[in-house]
C-alpha cells in the first residue's frame, strides 16, 4: 500500500487524570475506509475531538500528515489540516440555503455583500459529483436527513478535506438513504479520500470497512483487514470477553400459547396509522418489525394515548380499557420505552433518583402528596444493583451518563410501576454492546415473570434473536406476522419481504 | 453534559474524586450569589461609614425586600417550568384595590385579606388556564394580562387612589414581631415573605408536585409520556404566582393604607424575575431553587438601600444596578461553565 496520510504515534488524552486516552497508534490510508468501533467511553469520541482540533492531546504524541508532523489547534485546525467531521448531530444552519452552509464561514463577498450567485455556482460542481437531487439555493430545512448529509459531505469536500470522519452516520437515515450513503462513501474512497466510519453497527462495518480498529478504555485493542473481519472476533475485542450467548433467551417460547394480555384492534389515526390489530400473551416477546417510516412509532403511541386515534379498541387481559393519555395507559398497566430517551424520555438535568422514580411518586406519596424520600432511595439503589446501573451514586444527574446506562434508568423507571405490558421502542439504539446484551436478559427476565413485551427494532438479528413471534409493518398496515418454530427459526429474508412488500411479487 | 467517552470506567478511586466533585458542584450551586450578597452589604458598610449593619437598617433591608421577594417566590414556580408571568405587578394591583374596596364596607371589612388573595388566585388560574388549555404561549398570554389587569385595577377605584385609615390587619404592613423585647424585631413583611419561601422550598422539594413541577421545565414532552398531567402542573404554577402577587397586593395596602390602580405594582413584574435569575434558575426551566430567589430579591434590596445610604444619585442608582445585575449573572455562568444554561 501507499504511504499512509494519517498516523498517530502514542496519542495520550487526560481529563483531570483521567486517561480517556492511552498512548494511541493508529494510521490510515488514503483510498480507505477505515472502520473505528468501541463501546460508550472507549474513546472514539476523544480521538476524534482530538483529530477535529477540539482537544489537544497530551504532550509526547505525534500527529502526521502525508508525512509531515502537524499541530491541531482550536476548532479550525481540523479543517486547516484536511480532516473534516461530519457528527451524528449535523452541524447545519436550517435557515440557510445548502450554498450558505457550505460555505458558512468563508463566504464570498463582493465590496462588502454577500455574492450569492458566486456561492452557487461554487458549490454546483460539487453537488453534481456528489449526484445531488436539490438546488444550492434550496433551503436546508426542506432536505431530508439523508439529503442533508449530502450537504455536510458538500462542505468537507469544498474544504479541499483529505480525511473524512464520519459518527454514526445512518443513525437517522432511513434504510433506502443509508444504501446511496454507502455508496457515496465507496465512490469518495475510488476518488482517494481517507474516511474513518465510526460505527456500533456491525453490518455496516461489514459492508464498507476495509480495516477495522478496535478501541477498548482508551486503548487501541487491534485492527482487522478486510479478510480477518468477523462479528464475534471484533465482539471479543471490544468486550475483552467471549460473548457466546449475546442474545439471552431462556423464558419459555410457547407462552405464546397463553392468556393474551394486550388485544389492539383495528387501530387508526387517519394518517400513518391504518387499521392494526395485534394480541400480545403472557410471558411472550413480539417484535414489530418494518421499515422507518412503516408506522410502528406511530402505533404505539395510539397504544397509549399520546396520540389521538380515530378508530380502535383496546383490551387488558379480556376487559375492554378506555386510554386517552399517556398517563392512562400507564394506570392499565401499558408502559412504554420511548425511541428518542433524550428528547422523550430522560429529564437530563434531574438525577437519576428523580427519574427512577418519577412514574411512582404519586403512588408511594403520603397523604396524597408528601414525598416518601426513603421509599425513593430504596427504589433508586434497587435499580442500581438489579439493572447494573454504572453511575457514582443515585444523585447523580442522568444527563452525565453513558447510553446504555441512560438507557437503563429509562427501563428502571418504567418498571418501577410493574406493568401487564412493556413496549419497547428501539431498546438498545446508541447503547453499547456490553449494555445490549445486558438490556436483552433483563427483556427475558420479565418474559419469565409474565409480562407481555412487544419490541420496536430496526435491527433484525436483535428482533431474530429475542423475539418469539414477529409482527411486520408496511406503509402502516399490517403486512404480516411470522412465528418462531422448532423447525424453522426467524430469518431476516421473510421479515424483509414482508417489510417491502416483496413477498406479494413472488406470489 | 459529559462526554460518555471522556469518562474513565468507574474504577473506585476515580469514582470518589467524581463524587467529590459533584459534592463540590452542588456546594457552589448552593452557595449560588450568597457570597455577591456578603460582598455587596460588606462594602456598602464601609462606604457608608459603618450605617449598613445596623439593626434598624437591616430591619428596612428586610422590609423593603419583602413584598419582591414574595412575588420572586411564586415567579419561581413559572419558570422552573420554563414559562414566564409579567402580569404579577397588576395582578397585585388589582388584588390590592379589591382587597382596599371590601376594607370600608361595614360589616365584610375584615374579609379583604382573603379577597385580596383570592383575587390574585383568580387571575393567576385564568393565565394558566389560557396557557394550560388553549396552548398559548406564556410570555403572550401574561403580556395581555399585564396590560387588561392593570385596566381592571383602575376600574375598580374608578380611577382613583382608594385609603383605608383604618383598615384591619394593618399591623401585617406596619408592626413588628418582636423575638427579644427591646433586642430583636423582625417586620411582618419579612416573616411573612419568610414564610412563603419556606412553604415554597417544601412544595418544590418535598411534594410529588414539586418533582413535577421540575419534570415539565425539564423536559415537557418526556413529562406528558411518563403520565404527568402538564395542564395541571401549569394550571398551579401561575395559580401559585397569581395567589402570591395578591398577597403581594394585600401587604402593600396594609403598609400603605391605600392603593391607586395605576401606580401600584408597576413594573414589579421587572423585579421578580430580576431576583429569580440572579438567583440561578435557569430561564429554560428544570432547574433552580428558591433559595437562590430569596437571595436575589435581598441583593436587589440591599443594592437600593445601600445606594442610597452611600448617597448616590437616584438616575445613577439605575444604572449601577442594571450593570450590577449583569455583571454578576456573568459572574455566576463564568463559575459554572460547562454546567450552566439559561
Amino acid at each position: 500500500m501507499n504511504d499512509p496520510i494519517l498516523e498517530m504515534r502514542g496519542v495520550s488524552k487526560t481529563f483531570f487524570g483521567i486517561k480517556a486516552l492511552r498512548a494511541v497508534d493508529l494510521t490510515v490510508y488514503a483510498g480507505e475506509i477505515h472502520a473505528l468501533m468501541g463501546e460508550n467511553g472507549a474513546g472514539k469520541s476523544t480521538l476524534m475531538k482530538i483529530l477535529s482540533g477540539a482537544y489537544r492531546p497530551d504532550p509526547g504524541g505525534e500527529i502526521r500528515i502525508e508525512g509531515r508532523p502537524v499541530r491541531i489547534e482550536g476548532p479550525l485546525g481540523g479543517r486547516a489540516a484536511g480532516i473534516s467531521i461530519i457528527y451524528q448531530e449535523l452541524s447545519l444552519a436550517p435557515n440557510l440555503s445548502v450554498a450558505e452552509n457550505i460555505y458558512l464561514g468563508r463566504e464570498i463577498s463582493r465590496s462588502g455583500l454577500l455574492a450569492r450567485g458566486a456561492m452557487r455556482e461554487g458549490v454546483g460542481p460539487i453537488l453534481q459529483r456528489l449526484g445531488a437531487d436539490f438546488l444550492p439555493s434550496t433551503l436546508v430545512a426542506h432536505l431530508s436527513m439523508g439529503q442533508r448529509q449530502l450537504v455536510e459531505i458538500a462542505r468537507a469536500l469544498h474544504a479541499r478535506s483529505k480525511i473524512l470522519i464520519m459518527d454514526e452516520p445512518t443513525t437517522a437515515l432511513s434504510a433506502g438513504e443509508s444504501e446511496r450513503l454507502f455508496a457515496l462513501i465507496r465512490q469518495l474512497r475510488a476518488e482517494g479520500l481517507a474516511i474513518i466510519y465510526i460505527s456500533h453497527r456491525m453490518d455496516e462495518v461489514y459492508a464498507l470497512g476495509d480495516r477495522v480498529t478496535v478501541l477498548r478504555d482508551g486503548r487501541l485493542v487491534g485492527s482487522l483487514d478486510k479478510p480477518e473481519i468477523r462479528a464475534d472476533a471484533i465482539v471479543r475485542m471490544m468486550v475483552g470477553r467471549d460473548v457466546s450467548s449475546f442474545y439471552k433467551k431462556d423464558h419459555d417460547p410457547e407462552a405464546g400459547r397463553g392468556h393474551p394480555v394486550l388485544t389492539a384492534t383495528d387501530m387508526s389515526d387517519g394518517r400513518r396509522v391504518k387499521g392494526c390489530s395485534l394480541t400480545v400473551h403472557a410471558g411472550e416477546v413480539v417484535g414489530l418489525a418494518g421499515l422507518i417510516g412503516a408506522g410502528r412509532t406511530e402505533l404505539a403511541h395510539l397504544i397509549i394515548g399520546a396520540s389521538p386515534k380515530i378508530s380502535g379498541r383496546l383490551e387488558i387481559e379480556g376487559r375492554p380499557v378506555e386510554i386517552r393519555t399517556p398517563g392512562e395507559a400507564l394506570e392499565a398497566g401499558i408502559a412504554y420505552l420511548t425511541e428518542d430517551r433524550k428528547a422523550l424520555g430522560l429529564f437530563l438535568d434531574m438525577s437519576c433518583l428523580d427519574n427512577i422514580n418519577l412514574a411512582v411518586l404519586g403512588r408511594d406519596a403520603w397523604l396524597g402528596g408528601w414525598l416518601d424520600r426513603d421509599k425513593a432511595r430504596e427504589r433508586a439503589d434497587r435499580a442500581f444493583t438489579g439493572l447494573s446501573i454504572r453511575a457514582a451514586n443515585v444523585g447523580v444527574n442522568v444527563g452525565a451518563l453513558s447510553g446504555g446506562n441512560q438507557q437503563k434508568v429509562l427501563l428502571s423507571r418504567l418498571l418501577a410501576i410493574a406493568p401487564k405490558v412493556l413496549i419497547l421502542d428501539e431498546p438498545t439504539r446508541g447503547v453499547d454492546v456490553g449494555a445490549k446484551s445486558e438490556i436483552y436478559a433483563i427483556i427475558d427476565n420479565l418474559a419469565k415473570s409474565g409480562t407481555a413485551i412487544l419490541v420496536i427494532s430496526s435491527d433484525l438479528p436483535e428482533i431474530i434473536g429475542i423475539c418469539d413471534r414477529v409482527i411486520v409493518m408496511r406503509a402502516g398496515h399490517i403486512a404480516g406476522e411470522i412465528r418462531r418454530e422448532a423447525t424453522a427459526p426467524l430469518n431476516q429474508e421473510d421479515i424483509m419481504a414482508l417489510a417491502t412488500g416483496m413477498e406479494q411479487l413472488d406470489a | 453534559m459529559h462526554d460518555g467517552s471522556t469518562r474513565a470506567k468507574p474504577d473506585s478511586g476515580a469514582a470518589a474524586a467524581e463524587s467529590k466533585r459533584q459534592r463540590v458542584r452542588v456546594l457552589i450551586r448552593a452557595a449560588g450569589m450568597l457570597p455577591v450578597l456578603l460582598i455587596l452589604c460588606i462594602g456598602f458598610h464601609f462606604l457608608s461609614d459603618g450605617r449598613f449593619f445596623t439593626g434598624q437598617n437591616l430591619g428596612i433591608v428586610l422590609q423593603q425586600a419583602a413584598v419582591n421577594t414574595v412575588l420572586a417566590a411564586g415567579m419561581t414556580f413559572v419558570i422552573l417550568t420554563g414559562g414566564i408571568d409579567l402580569s404579577v405587578g397588576s395582578i397585585l394591583a388589582a388584588s390590592a384595590m379589591a382587597g382596599l374596596t371590601i376594607s370600608k364596607l361595614p360589616e365584610l371589612g375584615a374579609l379583604w385579606l382573603p379577597v385580596a388573595v383570592l383575587t390574585g388566585l383568580g387571575f393567576g388560574v385564568i393565565n394558566g388556564a389560557l396557557i394550560a388549555l388553549l396552548r398559548l404561549p406564556p410570555f403572550i398570554v401574561t403580556l395581555g394580562s399585564l396590560t387588561a389587569v392593570r385596566g381592571l385595577a383602575r376600574l375598580l377605584g374608578a380611577d382613583t387612589t382608594v385609603f383605608n385609615p383604618s383598615i384591619p390587619y394593618a399591623f401585617i404592613g406596619n408592626g413588628s414581631l418582636t423575638l427579644i423585647p427591646g433586642v430583636i424585631s423582625i417586620p411582618w413583611l419579612s416573616v411573612i415573605a419568610l414564610l412563603v419561601i419556606l412553604v415554597s422550598w417544601l412544595v418544590l422539594r418535598r411534594t410529588v408536585l414539586g418533582v413535577h413541577i421540575y419534570a415539565v421545565g425539564g423536559n415537557e414532552s418526556a413529562a406528558r409520556l411518563a403520565g404527568i398531567k402538564v395542564w395541571a402542573v401549569l394550571i398551579f404554577v401561575y395559580g401559585v404566582s397569581g395567589l402570591l402577587a395578591g398577597l403581594g397586593g394585600a401587604m402593600q395596602a396594609a403598609r400603605l393604607y391605600a392603593a391607586n390602580g395605576l401606580q401600584l405594582g408597576q413594573s414589579y413584574e421587572l423585579d421578580a424575575i430580576t431576583a429569580v435569575i440572579l438567583g440561578g434558575t435557569s430561564f429554560v426551566g428544570g432547574i433552580g431553587s428558591i433559595w437562590g430567589t430569596l437571595v436575589g430579591a435581598l441583593i436587589i434590596a440591599a443594592l437600593s438601600n445601600g445606594l442610597i445610604l452611600t448617597g448616590v444619585s437616584d438616575i445613577w442608582q439605575y444604572v449601577i444596578k442594571g450593570l450590577v445585575i449583569i455583571g454578576a449573572v456573568a459572574l455566576d455562568r463564568y463559575r459554572l461553565q460547562g454546567s450552566a444554561r439559561t
